[in-house]
């Protein structure tokens, strides 16, 4: 079964290269479904597969970058990147980014950050969840009280409406962001991209799992146009991400490519997926999610406190994450394919 | 009892200035800590009895990082597109629309 183990020349390690795939597969089909890079879901798996923590970051930065490129050419191709947005949004991230970056430095010379830095996380995840579902509850509420009033609610209707109080505010300059439908202060993405970067910056995270929200809830996109868009962003700022680390020596480039295999099958099925499930379907499986990932955060920190259930308690983060991604793939392929052969069906149909 | 809210609106007023301060400079104070000393670890590609092309990719990195850098930054996007392309050839071969969306939903 040796030619089933591939060896990672600048990490010096064998690998099983099905599994990298594998991996791939299940992260190109989540990234490209909920529009984010998905570290949280490699690191762990790459450390299962035997991968040298040194260096599982920075192929994982790499491989995002390649994954996030497939999926915004598939969804441009639909017309849900608002590339305008992307651009304006980046020089808030890469900011705001680099400045969270240099305050954990600077937090460290004062004390250990780390299970602060975790706490917060912890945090921000249950906000993200709470966000999420308070949006669908209140969704629902209307549509009942539409039901009771023999009435439909708008399709573009939302539960949470935020953004609608966020674009009175005008200070100029004033854009137009076409793709997404807003009118807006130019000042409203840069500073909702300066705190969401410099978030991630602060948390040591790619970022996708805090912009995706704050691109719908904040900014006023549409659920298809946010995932869009944040892929657009993850995919330069990936590349930004993966040159630091290759440059300090942190990137396996062959494993990041065999990754970008599976991406590329997995990319296309989320991106297109998106194509079949309704938006607050895409806003839901992500609350599902952002909840499967503060669990495991809670576990490692749970860890911490008990050493002596230590391994028990970061094993089960693991299962945690990796048991999710698995489930919410599997979710995202089946609509896939039946979505699919409804289309298919359809046309034959017609003809 | 005009004179306690003249008073509170001064000092909320004060309150919000130096919420404004401290937001405006609470980059310059991270920049200006600088990071601090990080410590570094030199990792070396062991090149000994590898094949010709892996032996290349290894002394790259053992050269120099700025050029495994740059070539690396060239693989991953065009491997991306040349995969994205390859992958969307076969999606296209399902028989199903691939340029458009027709749901139209928050």
């Amino acid at each position: 079964m040796d030619w089933m183990y591939v060896f990672m020349p600048i990490a010096g390690v064998y690998i099983f290269w099905p599994g990298l795939i594998i991996l791939g597969i299940g992260v190109g089909v989540i990234g490209g479904f909920f529009g984010m890079g998905g570290a949280w879901m490699v690191t762990p798996g790459l450390n299962i597969l035997g991968f040298p923590m040194a260096f599982a970051i920075g192929t994982d930065i790499a491989h995002m970058a390649g994954k996030s490129l497939i999926s915004t050419m598939r969804h441009g191709k639909f017309g849900n990147v608002d590339y305008k947005l992307g651009l304006i949004m980046l020089v808030g991230t890469v900011v705001g980014f680099e400045v969270g970056a240099q305050m954990v430095m600077w937090l460290e010379r004062l004390g250990n950050v780390e299970k602060v830095v975790r706490w917060i996380y912890l945090v921000l995840l249950i906000l993200i969840a709470w966000m999420v579902f308070h949006d669908v509850s209140k969704r629902k509420q209307k549509e009942r009280e539409a039901a009771q009033q023999g009435k439909q609610v708008d399709a573009l209707a939302t539960g949470i409406e935020w953004h609608k109080t966020l674009h009175k505010i005008k200070i100029p300059p004033m854009v137009h962001l076409n793709v997404a439908g807003i009118y807006c202060s130019a000042w409203l993405p840069i500073l909702v991209s300066f705190l969401t970067g410099w978030l991630a910056g602060i948390l040591g995270i790619g970022g996708g799992l805090i912009r995706m929200p704050s691109l719908i809830y904040f900014i006023g996109c549409p659920t298809h146009v946010a995932v869009g868009t944040d892929l657009f962003e993850v995919a330069i700022s990936g590349l930004y991400g993966a040159a630091t680390y290759t440059y300090k020596g942190r990137t396996e480039l062959v494993a990041a490519v065999i990754m970008l295999i599976g991406a590329a099958i997995g990319a296309q099925i989320g991106s297109v997926a998106t194509k079949y499930i309704k938006g607050y379907g895409i806003r839901i499986a992500f609350g599902i999610a952002v909840i499967a990932c503060a669990v495991s955060i809670l576990l490692k920190l749970l860890a911490k406190f008990y050493p002596a259930y230590g391994g028990l308690l970061d094993n089960s983060a693991t299962v945690v994450i990796l048991g999710t991604v698995s489930l919410l793939s599997l979710y995202i392929i089946v609509a896939f394919v039946q979505g699919a052969r409804k289309e298919i069906k359809a046309k034959k149909a017609r003809a | 009892m005009r004179s306690f809210w003249n008073m509170l609106r001064k000092r909320l007023n004060g309150v919000w200035l130096s919420i404004w301060i401290g937001l405006l400079m609470m980059p310059a104070m991270a920049m200006a800590a600088g990071g601090g000393k990080v410590e570094q670890m030199v990792i070396v590609a062991d090149t000994r009895g590898l094949p010709p092309w892996e032996a290349w990719w290894a002394n790259l990195y053992n050269e120099s990082h700025v050029y495994f850098t740059i070539v690396t930054i060239i693989i991953i996007p065009v491997v991306g597109v040349i995969f994205g392309t390859i992958a969307d050839l076969f999606m296209g071969m399902i028989g199903i629309d691939l340029k458009s969306r027709d749901l139209a939903e928050h």
